[in-house]
């Protein structure tokens, strides 16, 4: 089985968030870079599916050099090869178009991808890579195995419950906790990593539909008005009649 | 043309959360000079259907195939492209629900348009320049994001637009957008709803009362479930109460697990933890109540007891019960 599994290389989970050049632009200054974290559920769980079964695990990602030490952290993690899409990501319609492409090209049974890319919060390049293959897109969804060969069963979540869905291969899924329980590279993991083929390729197509203007931060909080632990009753009265919230 | 707004049924009527669609997609079309279209999928009342008026709807397109009662993604795409076509639709609206997202982003592609989700301000409008603010970095920041395509659809985030009411009625017209079975081979095997016990849905609910690791074990969450029932609330939980099993999993909520925008967030015996803040900080009022003063989730409250929450807990469920309702 040849897994294709998408990763974004995001800013750490607790990344203070600025801009700069006019609020035009993210900040990257002193910010860690990592796997975005949902996306490492569809790693681990594309990893125990190969374990199981046999086949191919390759990471995708559609991005500058800057994101090749999480492409080998996926690598040291289990993935077999990787491809870098050399382009700067101008919005999830081009990203998607860079995946398509290459899942085109690779003939992949099942590409996975994370519920969510953190940074830009879309939730929608799964959508769109299902569509531009005209591939089922199964979505957000929490367990995947295969009931046979050609056959795989998903649960995905809706709003106040779940559905269970059979699809053939290939389709596209996204993953959300708990698909897998997310692993640690190892040493030798590390090790092999380093020699494992990372190809780099153009992009295809330039086209994006959305354009990025500028960014702006919440408000700040006005501070927090402290109620004694005694007294803990009066902060229902407070939210009724000062906050107007029950 | 007109603006057209998806609207999902819940129980037989229409989700909280469609209803703030429906007011942010008539605003639009108000500034655009058109009226707004609903187009309604799966079981909904009929009078509830006409009540859309009220939101600003003149017309409502309602299929009502049996079959569309589960959610099917194909399926459910063909139906709002084939509505759009008729209808000329160049702005299309959905809520920021999981349904929105699976169908939104298949439906760009389809009719070539721009999306944008997590959209949390009406669009600034400027001739043929079209702008939407959504919120990016899970909750630190806003973008401003121009869609430059002719046909623009906007996922709603929940609870950020106010629902307009206008006192209107709806005209309800059948629609049909003949499927066939090939259409519903994704057809999901089974679909299981989770025992709300008449309670309130997580991402739809308007307050929310959330335990972590300070309750100390699954024997203190009836405390959290008193209080959640006496205010009206959904329950959730931090990540590792989900992690050790305590609570379910579709009940954690912050970067890894659902976001919620509630009026009221109530956390008890949470630390504030980054991770968990990103889920949860666009909540209007949040509550923090820990036995630790330094706990860092003070800093992002707006009100806050330090104590031991099985102190505190039957305190409030008390004074709760207390309020006249
Ligand atoms: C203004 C702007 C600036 C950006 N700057 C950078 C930058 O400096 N460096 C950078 O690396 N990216 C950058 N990006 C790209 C960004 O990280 C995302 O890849 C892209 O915007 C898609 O985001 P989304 O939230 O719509 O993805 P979602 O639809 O939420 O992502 C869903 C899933 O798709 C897959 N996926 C998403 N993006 C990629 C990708 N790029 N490669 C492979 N798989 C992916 C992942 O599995 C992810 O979990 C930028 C994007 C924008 C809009
Ligand atoms: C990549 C990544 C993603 C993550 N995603 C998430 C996520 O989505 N959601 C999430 O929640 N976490 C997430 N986390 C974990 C997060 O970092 C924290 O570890 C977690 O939120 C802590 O949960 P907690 O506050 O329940 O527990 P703790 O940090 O153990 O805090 C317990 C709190 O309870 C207080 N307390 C103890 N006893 C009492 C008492 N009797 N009465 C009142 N208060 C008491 C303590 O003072 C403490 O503040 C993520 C972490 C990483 C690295």
């Amino acid at each position: 089985m040849k897994i294709l599994v998408c990763i974004s290389n995001v800013p750490d989970t607790t990344s203070k968030i600025n801009f700069t050049g006019d609020n035009k632009e993210f900040d990257k200054n002193g910010v860690q870079f990592v796997i975005n974290p949902w996306d490492e559920y569809a790693l681990t769980r594309a990893i125990e599916l190969k374990e199981a079964k046999g086949g191919n695990v390759t990471v995708l990602n559609v991005g500058e050099a800057d994101a090749e030490p999480n492409i080998r952290k996926a690598l040291a993690i289990g993935a077999d090869d990787a491809i870098r899409v050399n382009a700067h990501p101008k919005d999830a319609f081009f990203v998607a178009q860079q995946i398509a492409a290459v899942a085109k090209e690779g003939g992949y049974d099942m590409i996975l991808m994370g519920k969510e890319s953190i940074d830009y919060n879309g939730s929608q390049v799964h959508g769109m890579v299902g569509e531009l293959l005209g591939i089922p897109s199964v979505v957000p969804a929490f367990k995947l195995d295969m009931v046979n060969d050609n056959t795989a069963r998903l649960e995905r979540e809706i709003e106040g419950g779940k559905e269970v869905v059979e699809v053939q291969l290939p389709f596209v899924a996204s993953a959300q906790q708990p698909m897998s329980e997310p692993r640690i590279p190892n040493m030798r993991g590390i090790m092999t990593a380093r020699t494992k083929p990372l190809k780099v390729v153009e992009p295809v197509g330039n086209e994006a539909k959305t354009a990025y203007t500028s960014f702006s931060k919440p408000e700040k909080k006005g501070g927090v008005r402290m109620i004694d632990a005694e007294n803990a009753g009066e902060l229902i009265t407070l939210l009724r009649n000062e906050a107007k919230v029950l | 043309m007109s603006v057209l707004v998806l609207v999902e049924g819940f129980n037989g009527e229409i989700k909280k959360s469609s209803l703030e669609a429906a007011s942010y997609g008539s605003q639009v079309a108000q500034t655009l000079g058109t009226t707004a279209t609903a187009l309604a999928i799966g079981e909904v009342h009929d009078d509830a259907l006409a009540k859309l008026g009220e939101q600003g709807i003149s017309r409502v397109l309602y299929d009502n195939d049996p079959r569309l009662n589960n959610f099917v993604t194909e399926a459910y795409v063909k139906v709002i492209a084939k509505a759009a076509a008729q209808e000329n639709s160049k702005v299309i609206i959905f809520s920021n629900t999981n349904i929105g997202a699976a169908v939104g982003a298949r439906l760009a592609v389809r009719l070539n348009g721009s999306l944008a989700t997590n959209v949390t301000q009406l669009p600034q409008i400027n001739g043929s320049s079209f702008t939407v603010t959504r919120g990016v970095f899970s909750g630190k920041a806003f973008a401003d994001v121009e869609l430059t395509s002719d046909v623009k659809i906007i996922a709603v985030k929940k609870n950020s637009i106010e629902i307009t009411s206008q006192g209107g009625t709806a005209t309800v017209e059948k629609f049909s957008a003949e499927l066939t079975d090939a259409d519903f081979a994704a057809a999901p095997k089974e679909t299981v709803m989770q025992d709300t016990d008449g309670g309130v849905l997580l991402p739809e609910a308007e307050i929310v009362v959330s335990g972590g690791r300070g309750l100390k074990g699954p024997e203190n969450w009836h405390l959290i479930e008193e209080l959640a029932k006496e205010l009206g609330a959904a329950t959730a939980c931090s990540k590792p109460v989900a992690d050790i099993g305590w609570r379910p999993h579709h009940e954690h909520v912050g970067q890894t697990g659902i976001t919620v925008s509630p009026n009221l967030y109530i956390a008890i015996g949470i630390s504030g933890a980054i991770q968990h803040l990103a889920g949860v900080n666009s909540s209007k009022v949040i509550v923090v109540i820990n036995k630790d003063p330094e706990a860092p989730f003070f800093k992002a409250a707006d009100y806050g007891i330090v104590g031991d929450a099985l102190e505190v807990v039957p305190k409030l469920i008390e004074a709760a019960k207390a309020l006249d309702k």
